[in-house]
């Protein structure tokens, strides 16, 4: 099955089958290896990449449901001049991960939580998050630097 | 016994940033899951469905024979390999040979283009199986009737990390037995002024590594090579050695970044099935398990004790027994060291007169157990650190207060023939105690607890490093270390860094390659720090005196009249740095200099443990009495590190154990009915999320650099998981009365307790009623 859609602001054509997930052709077909699969039932958070802006679990989500949509993943980010995205800044400065293997769903999920609410609550930041596991941490690093993005990303937008 | 109490550090004892960094929040790091290798199949597993039975045959024809399938290995298939391995006890076949000894133990594998070919061919292979007796739990085990697991005799494995007897495979289902022993326990019983007892419960749980295992192998005639989510990539060599009969330089293991560990991938996993599917295939393979497939791959033991603790009259803990049963499933894996190491961690850290402590594992028919950080201490820190609760109780003692009085001392032998302690528990107890405001007012079903923990870590002391110095002056290190998240790729680098005097973005690490990196035992155990940190420190200062060396030959002049300077040498006038030593030496701007350590159980290693691994947590908890539903009011940490060589990714290590001791404590259990796990999936698995975060959190160091390790330090990162469950029990008991010996503390568990202490309450009054 043939379709396009937009991917970190580039369009894709690509032909897949309709049981391919946004995961595996993000990771097998386009070599984006950045998303990353655990859980595979969509609990864990580690695979969120955003789709209209919206987050969704790329291990469960059909590729043909993107069809005509935005995608956004991890590697959508950094600029092209190597200037890291506040959240991944943030998340280096915080120590907001020890492994890493869920680091790129939580940016992603912190992404769309910024991209609604500018300057979240701690509670609104856990009720967000709370679809995202993290291993390592203990989550108190990944709050701290969600909030430390949504202050830089504050103070950039006045600028 | 410190290496030395350095203080002005220009690199150490700062909290530089990961190493890692860029490469994890971009999504470039590159993981076993990521890799991909030209030619490449794909392997899927095969499961047994049922927990004890005979493999009548097995006919794989249809598989075969479905396009896309390559070939399809079993038991049968493995003439030319030993297939049966481990690293304590040689007792696991690589395939269910003649039988299935759990229900999810692989029978076969399906190796074909792509996943989903080799998933689909899975159902054409048709398993005749008659079913056997089956036993779950240890007490079943043990039973007169039981059923034997492992009718063969089998040898010790050669790298089982402990000087004792092996027991498994003496025709009994007792994987493995351990005793310690001192004093008259049972006249210190007899004579004490107080004594508690009690039997409980430590769940089997799960790591939930979020890479689940995996692994690519490449076999040819001549060699073996496998890229795997290993931690111990040196000790997965020695049995893929074995296996295939090869010397050590044809079996190369290369681990690069790992996602999650937590000893869930210490030792060897699916490394020797995938080499065996590529070994048929004649081409590379790479087999990754789903979440729920490593759930039934690697569990920890649960264990079930008899405790009992007794007081003088003065408040003194005179003694200590307990009879400890833990269930290490089908497969020995580490449990013969984990029940080592759980009969020791009994007594620690107090200072008990009179031990007794009995402890045996058990084969059953479930998923093997192995490592979990910590391993053996968090299933005796529940009854141990419980006790001292209960015992402070019944004697009328502030907890707190008992344990300061009983705790043992830094440099007192507590534990006969032991290291002796290397820890400050009273600065720790202090610290967590003052970090949840111990002895102010409390609100209505709160409770407040600290507890401590001090375990001999396992850490044994043979690894060895290279250290790389280039010709421009930056470093590259080898070393046999593998970064699981815990930050050796940056905390190696900061010790190179100050020891050579150069700047820490200068020096790069390369790690766990077995064909480059010199041999380092384990990444486990907390040893990195101290065992790795101080080959690289020692390598860096062989370097050092190499280039000394090299100067007077480039200065003309003798080695004595060289001045080490830091990042460089002096001679009078002249100074030179590294690069330009180098330099000068080769009459190139190129070329190396490498320096070496090997470390071993020598000089200041010799007394084992090389370290005490010790913390203290607190915690205040708030529990819904409609419900039973605990809530985390505050957590604080206090890792007794003696030096943190990063004191943020020191505490970072600390709030990750103590959480996943949190869930242990809250809600994480896995749950056999009968022979099938009914919750082996993340759907039902209950994992610490955001929402369960404390309300408040403290993280505290202690750094009295006291450890053997570089400047004073010693190894962190498990023991505020041991003490988590325990604490959370005491402090349930503090809130609302209730004494629950049974770990996690479920709302059901606590409701329970709760309507019973009730009802027992309402019998009474209607008693006095009575009357």
């Amino acid at each position: 099955m043939k379709f396009q859609f937009t991917l970190n602001g580039k369009p894709v054509a690509l032909d897949c089958e309709a049981a391919d997930t946004l995961a595996e052709v993000l990771r097998n077909q386009l070599n984006l290896n950045g998303t990353k699969v655990s859980c595979e039932v969509q609990v864990c958070g580690a695979c969120t990449v955003l789709v209209g802006g919206a987050p969704v679990s790329a291990c469960t989500y059909l590729t043909y449901e993107a069809r005509g949509k935005s995608v956004t993943t991890i590697e959508g980010l950094e600029k092209p001049d190597g200037t890291l995205h506040p959240l991944q800044q943030a998340f280096i400065d915080e120590f907001a991960f020890q492994c890493g293997y869920c680091t790129p769903g939580m940016i992603m999920s912190a992404k769309a939580l910024l991209d609604e609410i500018p300057r979240p609550t701690r509670d609104q930041i856990i009720h967000h998050m709370d679809g995202n596991i993290c291993r390592c941490t203990g989550y108190v690093p990944i709050v701290a630097a969600i909030e430390r993005a949504a202050k830089v990303m504050a103070e950039e937008s006045k600028t | 016994m410190s290496a030395e109490k350095k203080t002005d550090f220009q690199v150490v004892n700062k909290s530089l940033p990961r190493r890692d960094g860029r490469v994890k929040v971009t999504g470039k790091a590159q993981y076993v899951a990521d890799l991909k290798l030209i030619s490449m199949f794909y392997a899927k597993v095969l499961r047994s469905p049922f927990a004890h039975a005979k493999i009548v045959s097995i006919d794989k024809s249809r598989a075969e024979a479905h396009p896309g399938v390559y070939c399809v290995v079993t038991g049968y298939d493995l003439e030319g390999l030993n297939p049966y391995y481990g690293h304590a006890v040689k007792d696991h076949p690589l395939l269910a040979i003649d039988k299935v000894r759990y229900a999810g133990e692989p029978v076969a594998a399906v190796v074909a283009v792509d996943e989903r070919t080799a998933f689909e061919a899975l159902e054409f292979i048709d398993v005749r199986y008659e079913e056997l007796k089956a036993v779950f739990t240890p007490q079943e085990a043990l039973a007169k009737d039981a059923p034997l697991l492992h009718e063969r005799k089998f040898a010790a494995g050669a790298l089982r990390g402990f000087e004792g007897e092996v027991t498994a495979g003496k025709g009994t289902n007792i994987c493995q037995s351990h005793k310690i022993q001192w004093g008259d326990v049972e006249k210190a019983f007899k004579d004490a002024a107080a004594v508690v007892e009690g039997d409980y419960y430590f769940p089997m749980t799960y790591a939930y590594a979020m890479e689940p295992y995996v692994a690519v192998a490449e076999v040819n005639d001549q060699d073996v090579t496998i890229y795997s989510s290993a931690q111990h990539p040196f000790m997965v060599r020695h049995d893929l050695k074995s296996i295939f009969n090869l010397p050590v330089s044809s079996v190369r293991l290369i681990v690069p970044f790992v996602g999650g560990g937590y000893g869930s991938k210490s030792y060897t996993k699916i490394e020797p099935l995938v080499a065996a599917c590529s070994w048929k295939a004649k081409r590379p393979v790479k087999l990754q398990l789903s979440v729920e497939e490593a759930m039934l791959t690697t569990r920890s033991d649960d264990a079930y004790t008899w405790m009992r603790t007794a007081v003088d009259a003065n408040g003194k803990i005179i003694a200590r027994q307990a009879k400890i049963l833990m269930n290490t499933g089908a497969y020995a894996e580490n449990s013969p060291l984990v029940v080592e190491k759980s009969t020791n961690r009994c007594v620690g850290p107090y200072a008990i007169p009179n031990v007794l402590i009995e402890n045996s594992s058990l084969y059953t028919n479930t998923v093997p157990a192995s490592s979990y950080r910590g391993f053996g201490c968090a299933q005796v820190t529940l009854p141990g650190e419980s006790q001292i609760d209960e015992l402070a109780a019944k004697i009328g003692k502030d907890p707190y207060e008992f344990r300061l009085a009983n705790a043992a001392k830094p440099g007192e032998e507590f534990f006969p023939g032991m290291r002796p302690f290397d820890g400050t528990l009273k600065q720790d107890l202090e610290t967590a105690a003052k970090a949840v405001g111990w002895g102010k007012p409390l609100a209505k079903n709160h409770g407040r607890t600290v507890a401590c923990s001090g375990s001999d870590a396992g850490a044994y002391p043979l690894t060895s490093t290279a250290i790389r110095v280039h010709a421009d002056g930056s470093v590259t290190i080898m070393t046999g270390s593998t970064e699981l998240g815990q930050g050796s790729h940056t905390v190696l680098p900061q010790i190179a860094a100050e020891e050579l005097g150069v700047p820490f973005e200068k020096v790069r690490v390369v790690s766990s390659d077995t064909a480059i990196t010199p041999y380092d035992r384990s990444t486990g155990a907390s040893r990195t720090t101290t065992l790795m940190g101080s080959a690289v420190m020692e390598a860096s200062r062989e370097a050092i005196q190499q280039m000394v060396v090299m100067a007077a030959d480039v200065l003309k002049v003798k080695v004595e009249q060289i001045e080490i300077v830091r990042g460089g040498v002096r001679c009078g006038e002249a100074q030179l740095n590294w690069s330009e030593v180098i330099s000068k030496f080769y009459a190139l701007p190129d070329g190396e200099v490498i320096g070496r350590s090997y470390i071993r159980k020598s000089g200041r290693f010799s007394q084992l443990p090389v370290f005490w691994e010790t913390a203290a947590t607190g915690c205040e908890i708030s529990v819904d009495e409609e419900t039973g539903k605990i809530t985390m009011e505050k957590l604080a940490t206090v890792g007794d590190v003696g030096l943190a060589i990063n004191p943020a990714l020191a505490e970072g290590q600390d709030l990750g154990a103590a959480t996943m001791g949190m869930g242990i404590g809250l809600f994480e259990e896995l749950v056999y009915d009968g022979p099938q796990l009914v919750n082996g999936s993340i759907l039902d698995y209950r994992l610490p999320r955001f929402s369960d975060l404390p309300k408040e959190v403290e993280l505290h160091l202690v750094q009295n650099q006291d450890g053997v390790g570089p400047y004073g330090a010693k190894g962190g990162g498990e023991a505020s998981l041991n003490s988590m469950a325990a604490n959370i029990a005491n402090a349930v008991e503090r809130a609302v009365g209730v004494r629950i010996r049974q770990a996690p503390l479920t709302p059901e568990r606590v409701w329970r307790a709760l309507r019973e202490k009730k009802s027992k309450m309402e019998d009474s009054l209607k008693e006095k009623e009575r009357r």
